[in-house]
């Protein structure tokens, strides 16, 4: 039972954070700042979703299973995120740097 | 060594994925462990840089240190995203030194800047990292180098 | 549950997908698209609990490499226009190392 309500709250945590994320990718003015955005859904919310899927499952293989896509993720997301920025700055776009 | 327990954990990698303990599933376990065993001694891939089984004891502390960073920067660029009216952000595209002295802290170094929302490695040098930072105030917590020195004592300290 | 929690994921989708239609550069897309496949890697783990059955979490697993390699993929294409290695282009966009 609080298992049950706690990890309602995670997931209630993490897909919150994947909107506010999603939000962020509208909001922001260029694709340097939005790449920022789209961080937080690769980090905070899937770890808030997939530990709430994991108490779930408990003690076992799913719970592994979960851990390992968290993991993947968590090495992926900057490597993909570092390749966009620097084939983005290679191919000339320039970023909106704040008025000074 | 290096090999023995590169095996010894695709093994464990194997049967923790599966579950399954009937003979022609595990046959067909030790046959792709066989098989990439072999193409990654082909490759030579397994080194003391892509699999740094020394540091293994040693990552858990960074990790727990990291993972602070990653929730602190979240709650920055969160706030930042839902306040109403313009969004206040400053970009800043700042280069600051690299002082990592192997090339696997570099990496290491780049990718939790990276990793942490708020900031971007753009260019990784031997001398200098490029950064794309959402904030003056990342950039500035950036420049400080901490997170490199973190690094360097939780990691490669003995 | 689980249906409020993929309905909220799909609405995050939804504006993924949204920019990856509208945004101006290629980048922005690539960006987009990177973001909805993680996205889409956290709905099949979510609906693997909806219909209780956690074998989906493999498809979950394997669709996470196959988003980083897509998107890693996408992008040699679009910085060198082929998928070749080229030399002559040190784009470094696959390859995160130092110099």
């Amino acid at each position: 039972m609080i298992i049950d309500i706690l990890s309602a709250i995670f997931l209630l945590i993490g897909v919150v954070l994947g909107i506010v994320g999603a939000i962020g990718i509208h909001r922001f003015p260029d694709f340097y700042t939005r790449l920022h955005a789209a961080g937080i859904t690769d980090t905070l919310s899937a770890l808030m979703i997939l530990f709430g899927l994991a108490l779930q499952a408990g003690w076992g293989i799913a719970a592994f299973k979960l851990a390992l896509i968290f993991v993947f993720l968590f090495f992926t997301s900057p490597t993909a995120s570092h390749a966009l920025a620097n084939a983005a700055q290679h191919s000339g776009l320039k970023p909106k740097l704040e008025q000074k | 060594m290096r090999y023995f327990s590169f095996v010894v954990l695709l093994i464990l990698f194997w049967i923790s994925l599966s579950g399954h303990f009937e003979p022609l599933l595990l046959g067909l376990g030790a046959v792709s462990i066989a098989l990439t065993a072999y193409l990654s001694h082909r490759m030579n891939v397994i080194d003391h840089e892509s699999y740094p089984l020394h540091l293994s004891s040693k990552f858990p502390s960074y990790y727990f240190y990291l993972f602070g960073e990653i929730l602190k920067a979240n709650i920055d660029v969160i706030k930042r995203i839902i306040s109403p009216g313009e969004t206040p952000i400053s970009p800043q595209m700042i280069e600051i030194p690299q002082s990592q002295k192997t090339d696997l802290g570099a990496v290491i170094y780049a990718n939790s800047i990276t990793l942490t929302p708020g900031t971007v490695t753009i260019k990784l040098s031997k001398e200098s990292l490029t950064v794309h930072a959402l904030s003056k105030e990342a950039a500035t917590d950036l420049a400080t180098g901490a997170m490199s020195n973190e690094i360097t004592n939780r990691v490669f300290k003995e | 549950m689980y249906i409020a929690a993929s309905l909220a994921i799909l609405v995050t989708m939804g504006l993924a997908l949204a920019r990856a239609l509208s945004g101006p550069t290629t980048y922005d897309r690539i960006a987009a698209v990177n973001m909805f496949g993680t996205k889409t890697v956290l709905l099949i783990a979510v609906l693997a609990f909806l219909s209780g059955r956690t074998d989906v979490l493999d498809i979950a697993l394997v669709y996470a490499l196959i988003n980083f390699i897509g998107v890693v993929a996408a992008l040699k294409l679009v910085a060198q226009g082929n998928f070749h290695a080229s030399d002559d282009l040190e784009s470094g966009a696959e390859q995160g190392e130092p110099k």
